[in-house]
């Protein structure tokens, strides 16, 4: 890893590896603690994976009863322990720490309830998302929220992260799909937030934790909403002259009052890459390109793809396309669900950047990119998710070229910063975690970040569950501006971490 | 700092008064630190609208938000706008209608059920105690349309939380945290609210029916349908004269069901809705865009129990347990309506006591529930728990209380005892 710095490894729990393993295995089946290098090498990163790092041990829990103990059990040794679902995430929130205990969910993956009448599922928290929609299609109903990686992801990750997706725009993140979880803090207490009704009373503490990111409390079971499946769904592909065409077009669809299922932009980079690779048709002489796709019933959504034709041509279009029949809308979104592994062709490595903005500031921020772009010598692709703000800028880099990582990282910082300073926000979707941790003081000053952490303390004391996840290693942002440490050394470092 | 604030900003904190109302941020940051060091309870009030829901309390100041007013940004083609707490949710709906927006998650007005008309209070008001009206099971609560807050918490330190993007996972997401906190948590002093345009038009299937059950099928089966539905509840036939309208002559038990949007597929999804439930035209009535705001208006001010003396809960359940639940309260003297498409029960009792209440607790909490009291007589408040949890919850919201508010000086067991 670069320039990160990590909370400082507790040699006196690294000292009693096989005590603690073999604790561990007095609690769980011994089969369930994984121990040797072999075995752990699966789980040394997640989604993000310039950074890596071996666990000290993974259990595998297979009931909540023993996710509690083993918690409690953590919590009264002082050990740390990192929670991972799937392991997709972006931001590197469920990266192992050295002296940690990395405690894989994975076992947690059945569903327990399909309830038609009150139109939820309960599940367990490694049901991939996708998964849900699979158990409930056949009745016609779908879970909304969907994240690119809906295949691999699980339902427990998307809860810490507050994952949101393409059709987030009308239907929400994940926060607004959910009605219940059960959750074990880190001292091992066992409790649920919500359930099947539609609020629960008292403090929100379900809000609460969804999009903690793991620092709260591990979660156990999720009841998330289903909803019936739309009746008519179709798509447009448009092709603009320029990136500000496309903004426009997007600022004026939804001053019309018209808010479509999903509306994503990309740059010419990336609609020749994802062409490329996908071969979905894509106007590649353009320099934006938008698919803006409508739900609804057939009336509703003629008339929204109508108005949408009619704002376009006005905004300069240069080419534009209705899907005639649902193979065709979803070729429409092959592509721009394939811009990941697009780029990944053009180039050894990517950053996935997760930048939030105003719509209206669009063309503004990507030129902005393309500037850093050539400051840094990097090539840049950008996938937008423009009905709400959410921008996601490509980064290609040589991970093993440790000056190409270097300038990568403040490339992407640089981004995110300028995503702040237009009135948005360092991440829409893809969570803080490791990757801008850092950068939380652009948003926030210290007493906002004092207030969250004086949350953290409240409900883990010991700062024992994904410590050094979210907030900065230093807590004095408002002194200190961005905190960047340089080779380790840092000004104060032994201010606890969280 | 905006001009009038630095002026206000200049003028020294009188203490001696036990009302304060401050029209600036940093007066009330005074205040706070005032409190805290001081180890002062304050009420904190917005417009008064609901300031009667909740647990009694002892405070030596009262904290009155009425003037800390104004729209500090409104873009509508971004879809929010920010104003300050003690704003009035009519100015804010005047300022939306101007351009054809709406708080989509259709706040109740609390004033025709506490003073015989309408106070639908301060924004600080209704993000503080997070009731939603009838679109709830389609868009949300209050709490999943805030963006983003300002607020001064226990030690008069200014916070904030989210920002004015609807896409934001950066940090805790404390703007739900105090969503529903009943001002124990924070003094909120600036709101991000995400608007949404007003749908094109709407129309309500009024069908006259009597009967609980074969309503509650209805809305279970329109609310599972693909007919999109913004809107579900029953009126039992007590309550069918108080929607005596033009189009509606009916004057028994009603379901009504509400679609909203664009106007083709207004009709085209009413038709099929109709059609799908079985209805035949005797037993249906069907109101227009502007009766069925006038129905929806009223639903949504909880009319039907206008001036009602006491005793009126709130009920959140699931909506399989309405029906067992509607059948077990009939045991008392109660007149009730179902909102959320089944999920909410509104209920008036004539009469209440601590062992009734105790009885109907548990049966709610049987079937997955709660009940909040709303409107009670001041003995049974005195006596009674209005809002209920269990000890783990009640252990970690200590917590939570203190972390935000550590003297408890933020309406000190408005909630809970001892937070």
């Amino acid at each position: 890893m670069s320039s990160l710095q990590m909370p400082k490894v507790d040699n006196a729990i690294m000292s009693k590896k096989d005590k603690i393993a073999s604790d561990l295995r007095g609690i769980i089946n011994s089969k369930n603690v994984l121990s040797n290098p072999d075995e752990l090498r699966p789980f040394e990163t997640d989604g993000l994976t310039a950074y890596r790092q071996m666990p000290l041990l993974v259990v595998m829990p297979e009931t909540v009863e023993e996710v509690s103990q083993i918690l409690k059990y953590c919590n009264e040794n002082k050990v740390k322990v990192v929670p991972r679902g799937a392991g997709t995430g972006l931001s590197g929130g469920s990266m192992p720490l050295e002296d940690c205990v990395l405690m894989a969910m994975g076992k947690f993956n059945k569903i327990i309830e399909i309830d038609y009448e009150n139109r939820c599922v309960v599940t367990q928290p490694c049901v991939t998302n996708l998964a849900i929609t699979h158990a409930v299609q056949d009745k016609g109903f779908y879970y909304a929220p969907d994240p690119s990686s809906q295949i691999a992801c699980s339902i427990g990750g998307n809860v810490a992260e507050n994952s949101g997706g393409v059709h987030s725009l009308k239907y929400g993140a994940t926060t607004n799909n959910l009605l219940g979880i059960q959750v074990v803090l880190m001292d091992g207490t066992v409790t649920k937030f919500g359930g099947k009704a539609m609020d629960a009373e008292g403090y929100d503490l379900l809000g609460l934790m969804t999009g903690s990111e793991g620092l709260l409390g591990v979660i156990t079971e999720v009841t998330v909403k289903i909803l019936k499946s739309p009746e008519v769904v179709k798509a447009a592909l448009v092709g603009f002259p320029s990136i500000e065409d496309a903004g426009n077009c997007v600022a004026e669809i939804i001053a019309e009052g018209c808010i479509p299922a999903g509306m994503e932009i990309m740059d010419k980079a990336l609609t020749k890459a994802t062409n490329d690779y996908s071969k979905a048709g894509y106007p590649t002489d353009a320099e934006a390109m938008m698919i803006v796709e409508f739900d609804g019933t057939e009336h509703e959504v003629e008339a929204y793809i109508q108005k949408t034709k009619e704002i376009a041509e006005k905004n300069n279009s240069s080419s534009l396309k209705i899907s005639k029949t649902n193979e065709e809308r979803l070729k429409f979104w092959a592509g721009r669900k394939a811009a990941f592994p697009a780029c990944g062709v053009l180039a050894p490595d990517y950053m996935c950047m997760d930048g939030s903005i105003p719509r209206g500031k669009l063309a503004e921020v990507l030129n902005e990119i393309s500037r850093l772009s050539k400051k840094y010598n990097l090539p840049v692709a950008n996938a937008f998710h423009a009905g709400d703000g959410n921008l996601h800028p490509l980064i290609m880099f040589d991970a093993n070229d440790k000056e190409s990582l270097r300038k990568c990282e403040e490339f992407g910082a640089d981004i995110l910063k300028y995503c702040v300073k237009v009135g948005g926000a360092l991440t829409g979707e893809h969570g803080v975690g490791i990757e801008k941790r850092e950068l939380m003081c652009e948003a926030f000053n210290d007493r906002d970040i004092q207030q969250q952490l004086t949350i953290k303390v409240a409900l883990d004391p010991n700062s024992l569950l994904n410590p050094g996840k979210v907030y900065p290693i230093l807590r004095k942002c408002a002194e200190e501006g961005r905190v960047h440490v340089h080779g380790g050394k840092t000004k104060f470092p032994d201010i606890p971490r969280f | 700092m905006s001009m009038e604030e630095k002026q206000n900003s200049q003028t020294s904190l009188d203490f001696n008064q036990n009302i304060f109302k401050p029209t600036s941020r940093e007066e009330i940051v005074e205040i706070v630190k005032t409190c805290y060091r001081k180890n002062i309870p304050l009420e904190i009030n917005g417009l008064k609208s609901k300031n009667k829901i909740g647990r009694n309390f002892q405070s030596e100041k009262t904290l009155d938000l009425s003037d800390y007013k104004g729209i500090i940004d409104y873009k509508p083609e971004e879809l929010y706008i920010k104003v300050k707490a003690g704003t009035s949710l009519k100015e804010i709906i005047g300022e939306l209608d101007k351009n054809n927006q709406q708080l989509a998650f259709e706040p109740n007005d609390f004033g025709y059920l506490f003073s015989g008309q309408s106070n639908s209070g301060s924004i600080g008001g209704v993000v503080s105690c997070n009731f939603a009206g009838s679109r709830r099971f389609k868009v949300g609560s209050v709490r999943d349309h805030i963006l983003g807050f300002q607020g001064i918490n226990g030690k008069g330190e200014t916070i904030k939380s989210g920002g004015t993007v609807v896409k934001n996972v950066t940090g805790y997401d404390l703007s739900k945290l105090v969503s529903g906190s009943f001002g124990t948590l924070t003094i909120l002093t600036e709101l991000s609210i995400k608007v949404l345009p007003k749908p094109e038009t709407s129309k309500t299937l009024i069908i006259k029916n009597p009967h609980l059950k074969k309503a509650l099928d209805f809305l279970g089966r329109a609310l599972s349908s693909s007919t999109d539905p913004s809107g579900g509840v029953f009126y039992p036939d007590y309550f069918g004269k108080d929607f005596v309208l033009n189009d509606l002559t009916h004057d028994g038990g009603l379901t009504a069901i509400r679609i909203e949007g664009p106007t083709n597929s207004v009709d085209q999804r009413a038709n099929r809705l109709s059609k799908e439930l079985g209805l035949l035209d005797h037993e249906l009535s069907i109101l227009d865009s502007e009766q069925s705001n006038i129905f929806w208006s009223r639903t949504k001010n909880l009319e039907v129990f206008k001036s009602l003396k006491s005793n009126l809960l709130r009920i959140v359940l699931p909506m399989s347990e309405t029906l067992q639940v509607i059948q077990k309260l009939k045991n008392f003297e109660i007149k009730y309506f179902i909102d959320w498409g089944g999920g909410l029960i509104w209920a008036s009792f004539d009469q209440l006591n601590t062992k009734i209440l105790s009885e109907i607790k548990d049966t709610v909490k049987k079937h997955q529930g709660y009940i909040t009291l709303i409107k009670v007589e001041e003995d049974l408040k005195a006596s009674a728990d209005i809002f209920t949890i269990d000890p783990i919850k009640y252990k970690i919201s200590e917590k939570i209380k203190r972390s935000f508010d550590p003297k408890r000086i933020f309406n000190p067991g408005k909630m809970y005892t001892g937070i």
